[in-house]
């Protein structure tokens, strides 16, 4: 019965999410619906971070690192090959070698949460700083120039797979926009598996879990390397929505961003970093148009307001307060009933 | 003969520099398990008053020596009492609270004092060694690292302030019930880790532009750093400074400094893989 609940709730969101991507190429001008092409984008990045942190008790600060990478992956390998489908799964599958990697010194290490925090944001700053200093011409990857600072321009437009037609931006957004659905009932899934329940024990107790026989360091490995091809596979698509990526993409800002929509969704649930991060973009965006403050300003007291007044997210609180309301506005009448 | 002494005072430069910029992100951390992202951005803090104040016409080792770890200390204090002292033992909404603080002063700053660079002359001039030239700073950086070190032992180890720290650091409850009011301490002790913070930002203040996202480049090293050194404050700090220090330095005389930084990642990390608790969790394990 529970399980039939829980599946409902996901057709739902599938449904509307199906319903946007079937309808607002047709309905929106090209502005928006390239703005909706972001909200996408960056939907799959915060899901990267909501399904290792929600799911598997594993919180990176710096999954911009994966972000950035992935860009940087697809930007090099699509320019030296000429085409898009196969650089994009090659670049799937770096970021996982990469996360799986740099995972291994982390959980085969036995670090605690504090210490991979810091790791991954440490392994992220690194990188942003060694990408910062590729400007000159002997940092090229084959015909791709790194660029330093100034990023690597003329990123080529995604295909339509296996052929060399570039897609239109209508045709992006319903692209970009299956595969948000896709990771979405993938990450679904994978939760509802076997796998997917000893990754949440592992969350809720990591010794519980492993007297019971489970190898957690495995699973935790096997969960951060999925959202590092996740993170890894959003930076693809940044890159190619942009045609244009530069380090930015590995900035310290980029990790918060992630965490704070996470943190706003709710954490432990999916579809609440998609409302964060669309709920968030917009607001920056309004707030960026009228030139009032500064952007990280708007972001740092955000995130200190989200962890001092509603640490469990928005979603979560509100869904608090609205059963207890309708709790409420029941009672007089089950006071009322003989 | 003289190359050897330039490249044996860089090294100690570059151990000197994570003493540094560690030194109150190990004391916050080490007391109080509590991990400032902020920290690079009480650095800028500390250098923006080096600046400001010099340009006022004040002495600028008062500016450094004075009125940095005071300005942030003073800050400290105010952040712990609006933000941290309602997280602790919440450890990652602790660092998360920290990151929002530290977009927020970079942010800040930012519109305040754009997004330039500022700077103040390097003091003192230099003096030759053999052919070479070095500059005199350079020895002031070392001394007052190895002062900082000498001064946080003194403290913890044989005053009363200090010893009421450390027990409040090893079992608050316990501290309460012999009277110690843990919340003063905990105040104190952030304030102190913040002041310390602002005097290496002064004391780089010379070497290093002033720009609001200056933090950024140090805040990586000095959490590699304390988190390499373990909690063992001056044990932990010296020991991974030293190691960090001489390896990504000698790095950079080879290959350049981006691949001395990409170094000192990498050491750090089989470093963590084979002592997860850091070098003082295995070694040394019972010094400060």
């Amino acid at each position: 019965m529970a399980a039939f609940g829980y599946w409902r709730g996901v057709a739902l969101v599938a449904a509307v999410f199906l319903a946007i991507l079937l309808f607002v190429p047709a309905w929106f001008d090209l502005f928006e619906v390239l703005q909706m092409t972001q909200y996408v984008v960056l939907a799959i990045y915060a899901l990267s971070l909501a399904y290792i942190w929600g799911f598997g008790g594993i919180i990176s600060f710096g999954q911009a690192g994966f972000f950035g990478l992935g860009g940087y992956a697809f930007a090099v390998i699509s320019i030296n090959m000429g085409e898009t489908t196969v650089p994009f799964l090659l670049t799937i599958a770096l970021c996982f070698a990469f996360a799986a990697v740099l995972g291994y010194f982390m959980f085969y290490g036995r670090l605690s949460d504090v210490y991979l925090g810091v790791v991954t944001l440490v392994v992220a700053l690194i990188m942003w700083k060694l990408i910062s200093h590729t400007a000159g011409p002997e940092y090229a990857i084959g015909k791709a120039r790194l660029g330093g600072f100034n990023g690597i321009p003329s990123i080529p437009i995604m295909q339509v797979p296996f052929t060399d037609r570039e897609m239109d931006p209508g045709e992006m957004f319903q692209y970009f926009m299956g595969l948000l659905i896709f990771v979405y009932l993938l990450l679904h899934v994978l939760i509802r598996s076997k796998f997917g329940r000893i990754a949440i024990s592992i969350r809720e107790n990591e010794v519980r879990t492993g007297l019971l026989g489970y190898d957690i360091r495995r699973y935790k490995l096997m969960v951060f390397s999925i959202g590092g091809a996740l993170g890894g596979a959003s930076g693809a698509m940044w890159a190619t929505y942009q045609t244009f990526i530069d380090p930015n993409a590995f900035s310290l800002e980029m990790s918060a961003k992630c965490l704070i929509w996470v943190m706003a969704g709710g954490v432990g649930t999916l579809v609440g970093p998609i409302v964060g991060v669309v709920a968030l973009q917009y607001l920056s965006l309004k707030l960026g148009e009228t030139a009032f403050m500064n952007n990280l300003v708007i972001l740092g007291i955000v995130l200190v307001l989200l962890v001092l007044l509603m640490p469990r997210g928005i979603v979560p609180t509100l869904h608090d307060w609205l059963r207890k309301a309708l709790a409420l506005a029941r009672q007089p009448s089950r006071r009322g009933a003989p | 003969m003289d190359y050897a002494l330039i490249v044996l005072i860089e090294l100690l430069r570059a151990v000197a520099g994570l003493v540094l910029i560690a030194a109150g992100l190990a004391i916050i951390f080490g007391m109080m398990r509590v991990i400032n992202i902020a920290h690079g951005e009480f650095l800028m803090l500390g250098g923006y008053t080096v600046v400001l104040t010099t340009k006022l016409g004040v002495n600028l080792w008062v500016a450094i020596l004075v009125l940095a770890p005071l300005f942030v200390g003073v800050f400290g204090i105010i952040v712990e009492r609006c933000i941290i002292q309602f997280l602790y033992n919440r450890l990652l909404d602790s660092i998360l609270a920290t990151w929002g603080l530290s977009l927020l002063l970079i942010g800040a700053v930012t519109v305040v004092f754009g997004n330039t660079v500022e700077g103040v002359a390097t003091p003192l001039g230099g003096f030759d060694i053999g052919d070479y030239k070095m500059a005199s700073y350079t020895l002031v950086l070392i001394f007052a690292a190895a002062l900082i070190l000498a001064a946080i032992y003194a403290v913890l180890r044989y005053t009363r302030f200090g010893l009421i720290a450390r027990s409040t650091m090893q079992n608050p409850n316990m501290a309460e019930a012999l009277g110690v009011n843990s919340k003063l301490v905990y105040m104190a002790t952030f304030g102190i880790g913040a002041a310390l913070t602002g005097l290496a930002g002064g004391l780089l203040a010379p070497i290093a532009g002033v720009v609001p996202s200056m933090g950024i480049y140090f805040i990586g090293q000095a959490f590699i750093t304390v988190v390499t050194g373990g909690t063992a404050i001056v044990a932990g700090t010296l020991s991974a400074s030293t190691m960090l220090g001489t390896l990504s330095q000698s790095v950079t005389f080879l290959s350049g400094p981006v691949f001395g930084d990409a170094a000192l990642l990498l050491v750090a990390l089989i470093l963590l893989r084979l002592l997860p608790q850091g070098i003082t969790g295995r070694i040394f394990s019972r010094s400060l």
